[in-house]
């Protein structure tokens, strides 16, 4: 970029410095500046300090975190640039909303549950009394609905928030960002935990937004596919510094620096991937047959059935609230309000784990979707990884200890680490111990319930390259829970396409990713950002 | 065990866990070594006689017997700390159990548990042991079970809320899948986790304790004459508050001083366990 000349700039960060409370560095120096119309994404894993940098354009730094030098300017709309960081804290306050606005991660959190979505963007007009008159208010709260695609009618505006979709929710979100005309819109992940059709309509929105406005917008976020979607210029961080900053082309297919490629390496593609294990695919490991959950007149799974075999990968596609967690718990023995069966090569087993045999125990393992909250907080990695051989074998102390340690190996987690708690690991760490606890045992079916979604790209692929050695190395059947179909090619060898409780596509990956059949299939590979 | 530790490390850090640890303490050695110290220090035992009644003769003059006040306030504190923690550990385990049971069984057993809790809650916790005490007589180990079993709904509450907020946990649901009994998931993966509200709750039962203790030997349901005790030091001493204000003022200050000590340290303790749950969140 060579428009780096500071008039130009609605927004300006230079040489920020943030320190905690007692004085260790957060962020080291970092600069950036959007321009007008401009979209900079600041792209980064967790504890990179991304959300620091992009929280302090607004002023505002969290709780036990204080700036220790550098400048921010923002320009707004009409009248001279501000230093946001030398004006006290009503003036502060007074920007925000008005020149610099904020779009955070959680819609579903971050409106009021008991206010009128239309009552609710006006509000934000009225706190920065914007327009003369009622009337003047309200065309405005009509015009900002339309703007991110919502209806803006007055019975949609007196809707409550529960009343829309995570995907409406976040527009009118958007929509409170961009009711007072900003000039700086700050967007902190915004789509995450919205399905892929649902997040290319938001990314569409703010695109257009801030194109058509021309306001500068700084979007903070973890997915590099997502950058690619919607990004100008990337700013790479990592440990506090931009490592790389450049337009977001350049940077994405020519990494300069060697984090940013290890990063664009990590993100799982669509077409990359291969070389897979084959499996010998004779036996056949797990068998659902009819397998229907309902809650009341809810229907969760309907008539589902699927078959695995040993040494396969099945990838079980589907957004929230297509049933497939339900589904795996069912085959885990967690969920005992089903009907139709589940076979274990060849012999049925008991819908809850309290009538299953140890031995059907050890051979149906379960990986949970968070190792933030899959392992006891107050027992050692050691104590939890021992836990199956203790309550499902009949191994002397000794023996266990030993298998523990082993396990740990293979999952190439230090031995040193055994006796730690969980919250001395970090992400990575704690979820190799899970897949140890899954492990332990030798089971001849791993189910994974999303067992990546917690974790930073570049961890996620290293999960997901062990999981890929292990199976070759003890030929467990694995069903894959996600809902990222990105990810297909890197981990499975078929794929179950689960929506809305039913089973509507199955085939081998290759098929399935190259010629859908089904019409839903081909919606979500459309909508898969892609690098 | 580092995030228990670490509660504890960082109540301590607050001022006022350093003052209530320090009242307690004082109060404590007081009540234990006072029956030693007592007759070393004054020349008589709490029942013997040291001169004529309500006289200023000695560090705080005599009582009403002609007894010796300072002896008497010094021994007069064990019984009732004991009779306190042993009330304290009845509940609290009592009702650590039962809330746990309901909060992670849920269903049936929870309606028949919490709602029996609540017929129990109803009646006001003195006049429960004032019933129980009128019936079957004076006696120690009645007054500490009463005290005991009516701490033990208050306890349940807390015990079940805690539960009912770890119970879908993922470590949960990973010990049942491995087929772990109820009582073991209770046990190991459960009780640790719920430490934090249970030591609040600890701290409140001891102070409430120590009160019913000092309030039913007052009323002459207690610790019986003529063993020293400060609540029914307080009942024999009163009439001569004016003249001989010591033997009233002395044990009244040690419980007092106890209860505030013990309830500053629970404050603390709620604040640091407080504090970790939005670490934790964030």
């Amino acid at each position: 970029m060579t428009t780096q000349v500071a008039v130009t700039n609605a927004l300006e960060v230079s040489e920020l410095r943030v320190h905690t409370l007692a004085g260790s560095p957060v962020l080291k120096g970092v600069s950036y500046a959007i321009a007008p119309g401009e979209v900079l994404a600041l792209v980064g894993e967790s504890g990179s300090g991304k959300t620091t940098a992009g929280l302090a354009a607004l002023g505002h730094f969290r709780r036990g975190l204080a700036p220790a030098g550098g400048a921010v300017t923002a320009s707004p709309r009409d009248g001279e640039p501000v230093d946001v960081l030398g004006l006290g804290e009503r003036e502060r306050r007074a920007l925000r909303g008005h020149t610099l606005a904020y779009v955070p991660q959680d819609p579903a959190l971050s409106l009021n549950p008991a206010l009128r979505i239309g009552r609710q963007i006006a509000e934000v007009l009225e706190a920065h009394g914007y327009g003369a008159s009622g009337e003047e208010r309200a065309a405005r709260v009509a015009e900002v609905l339309g703007e991110v695609g919502l209806p803006a009618d007055e019975n949609y505006q007196r809707r409550y928030p529960h009343q829309l979709s995570g995907g409406q929710q976040q527009r009118v979100g958007i929509a409170m960002a961009f009711a007072c005309r900003p000039s700086v819109v700050v967007l902190d992940e915004p789509t995450t935990g919205l399905d892929v059709t649902t997040q290319t309509l938001v990314l569409r929105t703010v695109a257009a937004l801030t194109a058509e406005h021309g306001v500068a917008a700084l979007y903070i976020t973890h997915d590099l596919a997502v950058v690619s979607a919607i990004a100008d210029r990337v700013a790479v961080m990592r440990g506090g510094e931009i490592v790389e900053c450049g337009a977001a082309e350049e940077v994405l297919r020519r990494p300069a620096h060697a984090y940013t490629r290890e990063l664009v390496d990590a993100v799982p593609d669509l077409d990359g991937g291969g070389g897979l294990p084959e499996p010998d695919g004779d036996t056949e490991t797990l068998r659902v047959t009819g397998l229907s959950v309902s809650y009341g007149e809810h229907r969760v799974l309907r008539d589902v059935s699927l078959t695995v075999h040993s040494g396969e990968c099945l990838l079980l596609l589907g957004e929230s609230g297509s049933g497939k967690t339900t589904l795996s718990r069912c085959v885990a023995g967690l969920n005992e309000h089903h009907t139709g069966t589940v076979e274990l090569a060849g012999t049925a087993l008991a819908p809850s784990t309290r009538r299953r045999t140890a031995e059907e125990l050890r051979a149906v393992q379960y990986v949970f979707q968070s190792p933030y909250s899959s392992l006891n907080p107050r027992r050692t990695i050691a104590q939890s990884v021992e836990v199956p051989l203790e309550m499902l074998t009949e191994l002397p102390k000794a023996a266990r200890r030993e298998r523990v340690a082993e396990t740990l190996d293979r999952v190439r987690l230090s031995r040193t680490l055994a006796g730690r708690l969980p919250d001395q690991l970090s992400g990575g760490e704690r979820q190799r111990a899970a897949i140890a606890r899954a492990l332990v045992t030798t089971p001849k079916v791993l189910l994974c319930d999303e067992v990546t979604s917690a974790l930073d790209v570049s961890v996620q692929a290293t999960i997901i390259d062990l999981l890929c050695e292990l199976r070759a190395e003890l030929g467990t059947a694995m069903v894959f829970v996600t809902h990222n179909i990105a990810l297909a090619r890197h981990v499975a060898d078929r794929i179950a396409v689960l929506r809305g409780g039913e089973i509507v596509e199955t085939g081998p990956v290759g098929d399935v990713l190259s010629a859908p059949r089904h019409e839903y299939t081909r919606e979500l590979l459309a909508n898969t950002p892609r690098m | 065990m580092t995030t228990q530790s670490t509660v504890f490390r960082r109540a301590l850090s607050l001022p006022q866990a350093k003052i209530g640890l320090a009242l307690t303490a004082v109060v404590v050695l007081l009540a234990v070594l006072g029956p030693w110290l007592g007759p070393w220090l004054t020349g008589y035992d709490t029942t013997g006689f040291a001169g004529k009644p309500f006289q200023s003769d000695g560090v705080a003059g005599t009582d009403g017997l002609g007894r010796d006040v300072f002896t008497r306030f010094l021994a007069g504190g064990a019984t009732l700390l004991l009779y306190a923690v042993l009330a304290t550990a009845i509940g609290v385990v009592l009702g650590t159990a039962l809330g746990m049971l309901a909060g992670y069984t849920g269903g049936r057993l929870d309606s028949l548990i919490m709602r029996g809790n609540d017929v129990l809650l109803s009646f006001p916790q003195l006049v429960f042991a004032l019933l129980a005490i009128a019936m079957l007589g004076p006696q120690g180990w009645l007054l500490v079970l009463v005290i005991g079993i009516t701490h033990a709904p208050r306890v349940a509450r807390v015990a079940r809320q805690a539960t009912v907020a770890v119970k879908d946990s993922d470590y949960i649901k990973a010990a049942q899948l491995y087929a772990m009994p109820r009582r073991r998931i209770l046990l190991r993966e459960v009780l640790p986790n719920i430490t934090g509200p249970l030591m609040v709750e600890l701290g409140l039962r001891l102070t409430y304790s120590i009160g019913y203790v000092a309030s039913l030997s007052f009323l002459g349901l207690g610790i019986q004459p003529p063993s020293a005790d400060w609540g029914l030091m307080i009942n024999e001493n009163r009439i001569a508050l004016v003249v001989e204000p010591w033997g009233v003022l002395l044990p009244v200050l040690a419980i007092a001083v106890l209860t505030v000590g013990t309830n500053l340290i629970t404050d603390s303790l709620a604040s640091a366990a407080a504090g970790r749950e939005k670490e934790v969140a964030a």
